[in-house]
């Protein structure tokens, strides 16, 4: 028997959490826990791990889309019911990998994940994003399903990988290149240290739905969530309502997040700041945020070509400029960013300087720089 | 197939998304109230704005599915969702979602108790976490695939996705609270920029070396860091340059013969085990590092976690860090305001009582560099004689 809607609670099973990994294991994974030696990258997008007790396990990682459909999944598993065991994973960054544990399976494998095509001609699973090259852009929802994206998220990540593909399918970077995307500064997707941040923001501030505010808002929550003060309590045409000072809107939208009666997204106010120069890794420097140095650029639906020509200005000044090993934001601190928009041909504007808090750290306080 | 959901979603979903890229503004509504009973979390209400035009996706809600660790599958598990999916819901999904849940991806409302009653009696499955609760925790690939991992972040995280089901389903916090679990310094689940408890491995003994192999590197026989800049012709490998050079604490010597490194100095900042897998390994007395308060830049600004606890061993039943994440949410269920994330209280009440809190002794390692301020807030219990003091006595010796 199914669900009872006259009697919800009727054999409930609740707090049962996520099911136990150890099921889903490949035998090589389970009996290799813990005892890895050591890896190599075979060649781009395939990955040989080899275990103490002289076990290999051979990955073919291939591209994935955040987005997927059932049909899509259900291929997916199709192969690796053909070749892996029925066992799959997916990594962090949205890419699908399928293991096999003897080496004989691998170009199987590998042959006929490259023969399946969308309707259109592109490959359905393009192997790479291993090593010194660039893997898959983790985004978030956009306008698919989000309430509060300045830009699309898919979109512009489809538009900017299909310049960059060869860049997936190659390891020709002095460093990994990880480039992600937020649609909005609530950044569900904590792209704030990333090697290039496409980040979605607003420019025009919240429009003010007085008719409807006092029934959709809690008033004290919308003025307590601007960070900046600008928020305060009004009567308007009898109603209580607030009324924002406009001089000190900073664009967050995070009166928006509490109060549904005060959109700012709009056609020609939001857009695409770029932000470069973060990273996660402790190797050889430090964890460190990433950088605007594109305050804004237009949505341009359905292909993004300004936001796709700037990245590729950024990324390919640093990959013919930087040393071997060398991450993004490490090339930019090595040559000093007065450097940085020179190679890279990106206009310094005033809106680059902080002037929030903390701003001052980021002036410089030295006579050294280079002319 | 017995569909439950509007059959014309998908194209309705479509012709939404196409007004869009019209319109360049979105037309999903804010978020309604919905969701299973007795959880306050998991389920995202949403609406689009013009339901007369695409009536499929009027009421279009998420599902969040809390993965399994390390995101490993079998296809029975996948196929048994897929088809529960299509037939309750639209059938379009994330694989994953940021903080790393499987997303369901628009269903009606009266669809929402179904799919939860299958999903926990066929799938015995659960849902993920959303709104003020712990969110659904994540981890890096571990011991099941990487030779890194410090200490086995698959296990941590089922252990404690579970002793905390009641955390993760019903909003008690001041805000979201995230936990992810990365197995080295490397961070591939990128702890240490998102998670306000952020568990990264780490060993205190020494890079285990094995100089045969580093003689192979050298000689040119391995590939250096695994192959992964081998689709550019960087020259041969210099072992001086690319690994002695580059070590952030210069602990490292090479005399042609043999690799030397001076372990009390070293800082793990795994570049040279990355170069030289073959050669150097991670150390045998491994735990983790505990760091606690990233975030995204609403409202103050992104931030990065803090390191707290340098050294903590991570065995079961993980007693000791379950000591610490419940002193800490103890701490932060008091004294955080509404919608204050745990690192903006450490910023406003200052790391001093945070280390109060959790009973720890300031250490050097927790901070970048000391204070350049001298404005100390010493306590009254700080100072001999205490803070009281008479004028009357003062003007005996210090004329008006």
């Amino acid at each position: 028997m199914g669900f009872d809607p006259k009697n919800p609670l009727k054999d409930r099973i609740t707090d049962i959490g996520p099911r136990d990994y150890k099921e889903f294991l490949p035998p090589v994974i389970k009996e290799n826990w813990g005892k890895w030696l050591y890896h190599e990258i075979l060649e781009p997008g395939v990955l040989m791990h080899v275990s103490e007790t002289g076990a290999k396990v051979y990955t073919v990682r291939v591209g994935g889309s955040r987005l997927m459909s059932v049909t899509h999944i259900r291929e997916i598993c199709d192969i690796a019911d053909k070749h892996c065991g029925g066992k799959l994973r997916f990594t962090t960054r949205n890419n699908i990998e399928f293991m096999v544990d003897d080496e004989s399976k691998l170009k199987p494998l590998m042959k006929d994940l490259e023969k399946r095509e969308f309707a259109g001609g592109s490959k359905k699973f393009p192997r790479g994003g291993t090593g010194s090259g660039l893997t898959n852009i983790v985004h978030t929802q956009g306008w698919i399903h989000c309430h509060t994206p300045a830009i699309d998220a898919s979109g512009i990540v489809k538009a900017v990988m299909d310049e960059l593909y060869d860049e997936f399918q190659n390891m020709r970077f002095p460093a990994h290149v990880r480039i992600s995307l937020a649609c909005c500064l609530n950044m569900c997707g904590a792209v704030h240290c990333s090697d290039i941040a496409i980040l979605g923001v607003h420019r025009k501030p919240p429009i003010i739905d007085h008719e409807n505010l006092p029934n959709m808002c809690e008033i004290p929550m919308t003025i307590a969530a601007c960070p900046t003060g600008a928020i305060r309590p009004a009567t308007v045409d009898g109603k209580k309502s607030v009324t924002v000072n406009k001089e000190r809107c900073m664009f967050c939208g995070n009166c928006y997040t509490m109060c549904p009666s005060m959109p700012l997204a709009d056609e020609e106010g939001s857009g695409v700041a770029l932000l470069v120069g973060g990273k996660i890794s402790n190797r050889i420097t430090q964890p460190k945020f990433s950088k605007l140095v594109v305050p804004f650029l237009p949505n341009e639906p359905p292909r993004w070509p300004q936001t796709v020509d700037a990245i590729k200005k950024i990324l390919y000044a640093y990959v013919e400029d930087a040393k071997k090993y060398e991450r993004l934001g490490d090339w930019a601190e090595r040559i000093g960013w007065e450097r940085f928009f020179e190679k890279t041909g990106l206009p310094f504007t005033d809106h680059l300087i902080d002037d929030y808090r903390f701003a001052y750290t980021t002036w410089r306080t030295s006579t050294q720089f280079k002319f | 197939m017995d569909l439950q959901a509007p059959r014309e979603s998908i194209d309705d979903l479509l012709g939404l998304l196409e007004l869009t890229y019209q319109d360049k503004v979105v037309h999903w509504k804010h978020g309604g109230i919905v969701g299973v009973f007795g959880y306050g979390g998991g389920v995202i209400g949403r609406y689009c704005d013009q339901p007369d035009q695409f009536p499929g996706v009027r009421d279009f809600h998420t599902l969040r599915v809390n993965q399994p660790g390390n995101k490993f599958y079998s296809t029975e598990y996948l196929r048994q969702l897929c088809d529960l999916w299509e037939r309750r819901g639209s059938g379009i999904t994330n694989m994953h979602g940021s903080t790393g849940d499987i997303i369901l991806l628009g269903t009606t409302t009266p669809q929402l108790e179904e799919i939860f009653y299958e999903l926990t009696h066929n799938l015995h499955q659960d849902l993920g976490g959303s709104g003020s609760n712990l969110r659904t925790p994540s981890d890096c690939l571990g011991m099941a695939r990487c030779e890194y991992a410090c200490y086995d972040t698959t296990a941590l995280c089922y252990n404690l996705t579970m002793e905390y089901q009641d955390e993760l389903h019903r909003p008690a916090f001041p805000y979201k609270f995230k936990f992810k679990f990365d197995g080295c310094p490397n961070g591939c689940v990128a702890s240490i920029a998102r998670a306000d408890m952020s568990i990264i491995g780490t060993w205190r003994d020494d890079i285990r070396i094995d100089q045969a192999a580093v003689k192979a590197y050298v000689g040119g026989e391995f590939k250096p860091n695994g192959g992964a800049h081998s689709g550019r012709d960087w020259g041969t490998f210099d072992i001086q340059k690319e690994v002695i050079d580059l070590c952030p604490t210069h602990c490292m010597s090479w005399n042609g013969k043999k690799l030397v490194i001076d372990n009390k100095e070293c800082n793990r900042c795994m570049h040279c085990i990355n170069v030289m897998p073959r050669a150097l390994r991670i150390g045998l007395d491994r735990g983790a590092s505990i760091l606690f308060g990233a975030k995204a830049p609403i409202l103050e600004g992104a931030q990065m976690s803090t390191l707290t606890i340098p050294f903590v061993k991570v065995e079961e039943p993980y007693d000791e860090i379950k000591a610490i994440i419940e002193k800490v949410w103890d701490y932060w269920a008091e004294e955080g305001r509404n919608r204050e994330r745990l690192g903006e209280l450490m910023q406003r009440q200052g790391f001093q009582k945070f280390l109060e809190v959790l009973g720890l002794k300031p250490d050097p390692r927790m901070i970048r560099e000391p204070r350049s301020n001298p404005y100390v807030f010493w306590k009254e219990e700080d100072v001999p004689g205490g803070w009281e003091r008479d004028i009357q006595e003062f003007r005996k010796k210090h004329k008006k």
